[in-house]
């Protein structure tokens, strides 16, 4: 186990910039997503890490030692890839050894890891079966396994759970938080879905356009966005966004009036974006009036698409909710709950 | 538009089909039409001409003469005829030397080209030159590469090197000749394999490659334990192919050297076409390529059986 410094690193293809100066400090034992929309250089980022892709500018540092120049089968790391990368003509036992085979260690220290990590991952009866054979999630369980065997310092995953189901996925997520659990390995997992990277992270890191925008844990990264970008990315559905200014001791924009939340730092007459999670909307009679357009009912909760004087809101409630589109529901926000940034920077007014 | 029409109102009305509609939506019909123009001409110019060339081969048809049934009497009369029997040696050395140096260099060049290199495209379309080439042609121009008075080589080792007395003799001895087109069928079939085999490299995921980098693997062993055995399948597809083409290959050795010196570049094809159209012995013509027959059934099983078949290959439960 060790932990990972990632320090300025800069990675251009071509005359694309792709990583414009990213920090990132993972410390021993953590577990520590990357995510961000396509494109925002998060694999590419992990690929450095894995030695796949050069490091030119910056540094990335493996317990303590700069990996720069050295070799990826050198930097005791192992990954799990997106497509899984299993070796279609091995069975699975030979794809977990692969990696022993090469460095020839002696059959018995084979089968011991070999089978230490099918046991982990209930893979026992499925040793001699080829990839072609395996259903997604097994597939997926391999290539997990084969990281295990390695005994690494670090494991790497680059979206692996993005070519299963809904179902599977959710299980597999689950899997892999306990697998963490119980190894305690320093890991770094790349994703694009953000309630992957709630459920599972110890520390978030959220990237947009090569840059990191904010890292912290993931309920940090919800109860305090540091910007409109983060604010709309993490939470599901997505924060409502309403922009207008501040008078009067509150949020004010055409008709609408809000209560502000206790923010010292904005003063009368500013120009800012309001932010509300959907599940910060109360119903309140003496709320402002919200247009129903539509009601998405999931069981635990109602979600409401309103307009309110204009504006298009997503409400969740609690509550079963009776209107139809068309009606009108009073609704207020939470103030302690609402975020107010700054409508030129998009930063988060504190 | 006329009034009383309109599209709240308007519904499809269905037509009885015709008899000859009906015929035509009639699968067996349909797979019995489709058919028949490929079953009439494999029948015509493959089936037929097959079927006549093994009846011919038990006959002693010459030209000009309708031939009678002498059963093995060909066959027996080639087992002791020393031109035929080094015919089917050479046949043999023939396709095994040009197939290993095809396959070898093909792979090689089939690898450099799965590289990122500049003008990439550009230099697949010039390997396909050689390929398609018609076959006469650059047979010509070996002709003329090995010409004992104006080869190019000849001249270059000759008369611009000075590495040489005097021009070499390529088609004039039987082992220059003999490898000599060996080189010449190596250098038409390259492309094919090396096409066919980039092909085949292509298909394998460039993360399996990054996957084995970091189990440890050196470059020999990603080629060794990644490449070589994903490459099988259609390696067996392409040696098959490749096997087949130059055991029966014709056109080279015939525009180069006719089968000389003294019958010692004869392949079983090009003396088959000898014996039996300008030597007029078209039963023993035949004899001589329906002898071609069980070569080419052994090298087919051979490769689908012993390469062809892979475990991993197959889908399925168990």
């Amino acid at each position: 186990m060790a932990e990972v410094s990632i320090r300025n690193v800069r990675k251009a293809f071509g005359t694309t910039q792709i990583l414009h100066g990213v920090n990132v400090e993972v410390e021993d034992g953590e577990f520590v997503i990357l995510v961000g929309p396509s494109g925002c250089g998060k694999s590419t980022l992990l690929r450095m890490i894995a030695g796949l892709e050069n490091i030119k500018s910056g540094e990335i540092a493996i317990g303590g030692r700069v990996v720069n120049t050295v070799a990826p089968k050198e930097r005791d790391i192992a990954m799990v890839f997106q497509n899984y990368a299993l070796y279609p003509h091995m069975t699975v036992r030979e794809n977990m050894e692969f990696s022993l085979t090469l460095a020839k260690a002696p059959k018995a220290v084979m089968d011991q890891k070999v089978g230490r990590a099918a046991d982990i991952l209930g893979l026992d009866k499925l040793l001699d079966r080829y990839p072609r054979q395996l259903s997604g999630g097994q597939r997926q369980r391999v290539a997990m396994g084969r990281a295990i065997v390695r005994d690494p310092q670090v494991f790497l995953f680059d979206e692996p759970l993005s070519n299963l189901d809904a179902k599977l996925r959710v299980q597999m997520r689950g899997e892999i938080k306990d697998l963490h659990q119980r190894l305690g390995t320093t890991t770094i997992y790349v994703t694009h879905d953000q309630i992957e990277a709630m459920t599972m992270a110890d520390k978030i890191v959220v990237m947009q356009g090569g840059h990191v925008e904010q890292i912290g844990a993931p309920l940090d990264l919800y109860d305090t966005p540091a910007n409109i970008f983060v604010a709309g990315f993490i939470g599901s559905p997505a924060m409502n966004f309403i922009k207008g200014h501040i008078r009067s001791n509150a949020f004010q924009v055409a008709g609408l009036s809000l209560p502000l939340p206790n923010t010292r730092g904005a003063s009368e007459g500013t120009a800012v974006t309001y932010g509300i999670r959907p599940e910060h909307w109360k119903l309140d009679a003496a709320g402002v009036p919200a247009i129903v357009r539509l009601v998405e009912p999931t069981g635990s909760e109602t979600q409401v698409v309103a307009e309110v004087e204009g504006h298009r809101v997503v409400c969740a409630f609690r509550e079963r909710i009776s209107e139809r589109p068309g009606d009108t529901l009073h609704i207020t926000p939470d103030p302690a709950c609402a975020h107010l940034f700054d409508a030129a920077t998009g930063m988060r007014l504190t | 538009m006329s009034g009383d029409v309109d599209a709240s109102t308007w519904v499809a009305t269905r037509r009885k089909p015709s008899a000859l509609e009906r015929l035509f939506d009639n699968k067996a019909f349909l797979i019995f039409i489709c058919l028949l123009p490929a079953m009439g001409l494999l029948l015509v110019f493959l089936t037929y001409p097959l079927g006549l060339g093994i009846w011919m081969s038990f006959t002693d048809t010459k030209l000009g003469k309708p031939g009678i049934w002498v059963g093995l009497e060909n066959f027996q009369y080639l087992m002791e005829d020393r031109v035929f029997l080094n015919a089917v040696w050479w046949t043999i050395f023939y396709t095994a030397a040009a197939t290993a140096l095809k396959f070898a260099l093909g792979l090689w060049l089939a690898l450099l080209l799965n590289q990122n290199v500049p003008l990439k495209s550009l230099l697949r379309a010039i390997i396909l030159l050689p390929w398609i080439t018609p076959t006469v042609l650059s047979a010509i121009a070996f002709w003329w590469i090995y010409d004992p008075q104006f080869s190019i080589i000849s001249y270059v080792l000759k008369d611009r090197l000075h590495l040489i007395d005097s021009n070499i003799d390529f088609l004039g001895t039987p082992w220059n000749a003999r490898w000599s087109l060996i080189f010449a069928n190596v250098w038409r079939g390259i492309p094919f394999v090396a096409i066919s085999l980039l092909a085949g490299l292509q298909t394998i995921s460039p993360s399996l490659y990054e996957a084995a980098m970091l189990d440890g693997a050196s470059s020999w062993q990603r080629f060794r334990r990644v490449t070589v055995p994903l490459l099988m399948p259609i390696l067996a597809v392409v040696l098959t192919f490749s096997v087949l083409f130059t055991f029966a290959d014709f056109q080279l050795v015939y525009a180069i050297t006719r089968g000389g010196p003294i019958n010692s570049t004869h392949l079983m094809a090009t003396l088959a076409f000898q014996r039996g159209i300008p030597g007029g012995s078209l039963g023993e013509g035949a004899a001589i390529a329906v002898s071609m027959i069980p070569f080419l059934i052994i090298a087919t099983l051979f490769s689908y059986f012993a390469i062809g078949q892979r475990k991993w290959q197959q889908g399925g439960d168990e």
